[in-house]
């Protein structure tokens, strides 16, 4: 197990929650810690419950953790909604602004009553309560204000000496007093050196990133929870680099203006969530048959339908493989984690140009709104890609109309394609089946012949592996994943492997085209657990119909909304290999 | 210098007598007479007999989809605004499915020209009630006559801000091309809305009919077209049955031109690696 450190903070939405999370995150990643952290949140600007979640690691996770040992509750609906995580040492710090507040009594929680709103007002106003939180918890963690003062002078210093000062005079007041009522402390895990290439970033912004440099300069997009925050790092850095965004009326345009873009010569993209990419369909369709490079990000949510808009779910599976009408090459990337929002995001771009089709990138909102630390983001380590663009000079040489844009010739089923604006290299994108300039035609033979090049553009993907694997070679228990659940799982396999369980660790990046090559791992396993947020097991059932091995699967599926806790998987985890080990006896 | 033969392509297949013929020879002229060179020009179509114009049209063409022509123009122009961006469509294309995408084409301001052939029927499908079919009109899908009141296309506009209103009539080729001209000098988007006859679904809205009713406010000299309540009295006026440039305002900035921040060279011509100093300042955000 991890050796890690839970903190959170929980009040009405509108009071400052994230905030006081943020700064708490930001200053222990400063400090040089790994820090993964979970937003709780409602479809609202104002009440209801919402909280914040830090865990403190020395080393990278992808989770934030199930263990709580510190709680700030600003209401008395945190206490009772969050109670029930404090662990044995725990503290629980709740506001004696609170009316009758109320904590269950649990052995092992020290519970402190601290009056976080009056402290506040003392040092100059009550809405710094969160400040005189933050100093309750440095002491606690044997930490001192001035550990924090640098995300508070970015964070008011633009508002003047004094603000900052009045916030560090709040923190130290929090700080007082709990060193002067009380003796419980908390340890922090080992602390790590600080490393400059390490960010504190979600995976949403790190999404907008992999596509400014991978050379994205024109974004349509309609603001939809989770993926609005994809937007606003292109927004602001678009300007420098010669880009711009079109805020789409809705998403059947913003995918239409990305087919547009992409058809000028500009990589172009669009991020959605469920309910916008429902509205995509025809249009991938389109990218489809016109050979035009797309890149719709999905960050998924519960649904269906309007679903739960704030909260996590990983159920567009079958939507993000078969939906469109028709049959069309397509690639969908599973990013595992923040650092690869941005790698898949960048290789997308890539992908999309090398073979002229829609690339999906399927993340979610528990690691697209969450904020942690990542180990390296480098943009060198990807090199821009554009495919087949006939140049000036080649289509020069042509006869006069010679060029054929759709060649069904082309041994990879892939044909250059030119830009507007080069001479001699007209062709017309189109929707209809179409010959090899762009026409539209119904004549069997060629149609069919247009539907095996396109469908050749795929069938020797090598691009990558679409798939990692860790364990011994004939695991007996296979643990599969995609997507955010990835990090979740690895920690479970680790634990069973510590406890000498003969377990693998299968987590796939990709799929579609269908990384066959896992085939091998699955045919090996007695027995294959894929865990999956969603009801149906979309992804067993994926696995399934690609690899069979029908008999051996188990599922732990979780459609509340939250995300997997460690505990769920690793009780399911535990359970199939205690079964496995009754097989051996009898 | 381009010449006709350039801006020809395929040869159209629509029924003999359609009134798309002469738009298409319209927007044909009108490129040639712009000093238009075919590969900086771009015409983007939705679906239905209309829509086949991309094909027939030289240049580049994008035949989207049904309904989608504007989305894909406005990127188009966006991208690279150095072509000239043509969307084409019928009135069930760009008034039916469409009509999103229109008002908010219309707001955006994106320089482009929007052709609408609006026979106010649909053709394609083989002769139902279309937007702009006009109420009492018997068809296959209103076999009592229809009841719904017609889109207006012109007011829309003018109400939502366009800077350039035209109507055009498939019987006057030398006025549409005009008309076309016009719309693609304008800086900004353009509607230029063609009465273009069905021969063979609609026998009430005919040449002849047309020709009977259309006033042309080109010819007036006192019309006042830069009059925002006057262009409208007089569409409410004619029943909608004038040709000419209708409404014209050159004080709106086109999207690429209100955007302070928009790129000056074209997006299309940019080099899409950004500099390990830049990536840096984006990077250092986040620590």
């Amino acid at each position: 197990m991890i050796k890690d450190l839970g903190w959170k903070v929980g009040g009405a939405q509108g009071e400052g929650i994230d905030s006081t999370g943020e700064i708490i995150a930001l200053s222990l990643f400063r400090l040089g810690y790994y820090v993964s952290t979970y937003r709780h949140f409602m479809s609202l600007i104002k009440g209801g419950h919402t909280n914040y979640k830090v865990r403190v690691t020395s080393e990278l996770t992808n989770h934030h953790g199930d263990a709580l040992h510190m709680m700030f509750a600003f209401d008395q609906e945190s206490i009772n909604h969050n109670f029930h995580e404090l662990v044995n040492g725990s503290i629980l710090v709740y506001d004696t602004a609170i009316k009758n507040a109320e904590a269950p009594e649990k052995d092992g929680v020290n519970v402190c009553a601290i009056p976080l709103t009056d402290l506040a007002k003392e040092a100059g106003s009550p809405i710094m309560k969160n400040m005189v939180s933050v100093g309750v918890t440095a002491a606690a963690i044997g930490l001192t204000p001035d550990d924090f003062r640098s995300v508070v002078v970015d964070r008011f210093g633009s508002k003047g000496d004094e603000i900052v000062e009045s916030n560090m005079a709040a923190m130290r007041k929090g700080y007082d007093y709990y060193n002067e009522n009380f003796n419980h402390r908390l340890e922090l895990p080992d602390r790590p050196e600080v490393k400059e290439e390490r960010l504190f970033i979600s995976g949403n912004e790190a999404t907008s990133l992999g596509a400014l440099a991978a050379g994205c300069r024109l974004l349509a997009q309609y603001p939809i929870t989770p993926a609005t925050e994809v937007m606003y790092q292109l927004i602001k850095q678009f300007p420098k680099m010669g880009g711009a965004f079109i805020q789409a009326e809705d998403e059947i345009a913003a995918v239409m203006m990305a087919i547009g873009g992409n058809y000028a010569g500009v990589r172009t993209m669009t991020a959605t969530s469920g309910p916008g990419f429902s509205l995509m369909m025809e249009a991938l369709g389109l990218s489809g048959i016109s050979e035009t490079p797309l890149v719709i990000i999905d960050v998924q949510r519960a649904g269906p339908s309007t679903g739960l808009p704030t909260k996590t779910e990983q159920s567009d599976v079958f939507a993000i493989l078969y939906g469109s009408h028709g049959e069309i090459p397509r690639i969908v990337l599973t990013p595992r984690n923040v650092e690869e929002c941005f790698y898949y995001t960048m290789e997308a771009f890539n992908l999309a140009e090398k073979y002229q089709c829609p690339v999906i990138v399927a993340t979610d909102l528990y690691m697209g709104m969450n904020k942690q630390t990542v180990s390296s983001i480098d943009f060198d380590k990807f090199s821009i890609n554009r495919g087949k663009l006939i140049s000036d000079e080649e289509l020069a040489e042509l006869e006069k109309g010679a060029f054929k844009r759709f060649d069904v010739s082309v041994e990879d089923g892939i044909s250059y394609r030119s830009i507007p604006g080069q001479k001699n290299g007209r062709f017309v994108a189109m929707g209809n089946e179409s010959d090899e300039v762009g026409v539209e035609m119904e004549e069997p033979v060629l149609r069919t012949l247009q539907m095996d090049k396109r469908a050749r553009k795929l069938a020797n993907f090598n691009d990558n592996a679409g798939f990692d694997y860790a364990g011994a070679a004939n695991a007996e228990l296979l643990l599969v994943d995609f997507g955010s659940t990835g990090g979740l799982q690895y920690e479970v396999f680790k634990a069973l492997e510590a406890e000498g369980v003969s377990v693998g660790h299968l987590t796939i990046s990709r799929i579609a085209p269908f990384p066959m090559e896992l085939a091998g791992y699955l045919k090996a396993a007695k027995k294959i657990l894929v865990s999956e947020l969603n009801s149906t097991a979309m992804l067993a059932t994926l696995l399934k119909q690609q690899v069979g091995e029908h008999a051996k699967y188990e599922s732990c599926l979780k459609y509340s909304g939250d995300p997997f806790l460690f505990e769920e998987v690793y009780a399911k985890a535990k359970e199939v290999a205690d079964s496995l080990k009754k097989e051996v006896t009898l | 210098m381009a010449t006709l033969v350039d801006f020809r392509a395929e040869k159209p297949n629509w029924c003999p007598g359609c009134g798309d013929f002469t738009v298409l020879a319209a927007l044909q002229k009108a490129a040639v007479n712009l000093g238009l060179e075919p590969e900086n020009m771009v015409t983007v179509s939705g679906v239905g007999c209309s829509g086949k114009i991309s094909q027939y049209m030289g240049g580049y063409g994008f035949h989207s989809l049904h309904g989608r022509s504007l989305p894909v123009a406005t990127a188009v122009k966006t991208a690279n605004k150095d072509l000239t961006v043509v969307a084409a469509g019928g009135d069930g294309d760009g008034y039916g499915i469409g009509m999103g995408h229109f008002l908010h084409a219309v707001r955006r301001n994106v320089d482009i020209t929007y052709i609408v052939m609006d026979n106010h029927i649909y053709g394609l499908t083989t002769g139902q009630t279309s937007p702009t079919t006009d109420k009492g009109m018997k068809t296959k899908t209103s076999p009592t006559g229809a009841t719904e009141e017609p889109v207006h296309p012109l007011q829309m506009a003018i109400m939502a801000g366009a800077g350039f209103v035209a109507q055009g009539f498939s019987g006057n080729l030398k006025q549409l091309t005009e008309l076309i001209e016009k719309g693609m000098q304008h800086k900004g988007f353009s509607l230029i809305n063609v009465y273009s006859p069905c021969v063979t679904f609609n026998k009430v809205n005919t040449y002849d009919f047309y020709k009977e009713h259309l006033v042309n406010v080109d010819e007036d000299a006192s019309y006042d077209r830069t009059d925002r309540f006057a262009a409208i009295k007089k569409i409410e006026e004619t029943n909608e049955n004038l040709v000419g440039v209708i409404y014209e305002n050159t004080d709106r900035l086109a999207f690429h031109e209100a955007i302070s921040t928009f790129p000056e060279v074209p997006i299309a011509k940019n080099d899409l690696q950004i500099s390990r100093e830049d990536w840096n300042k984006v990077a250092a955000q986040f620590k």
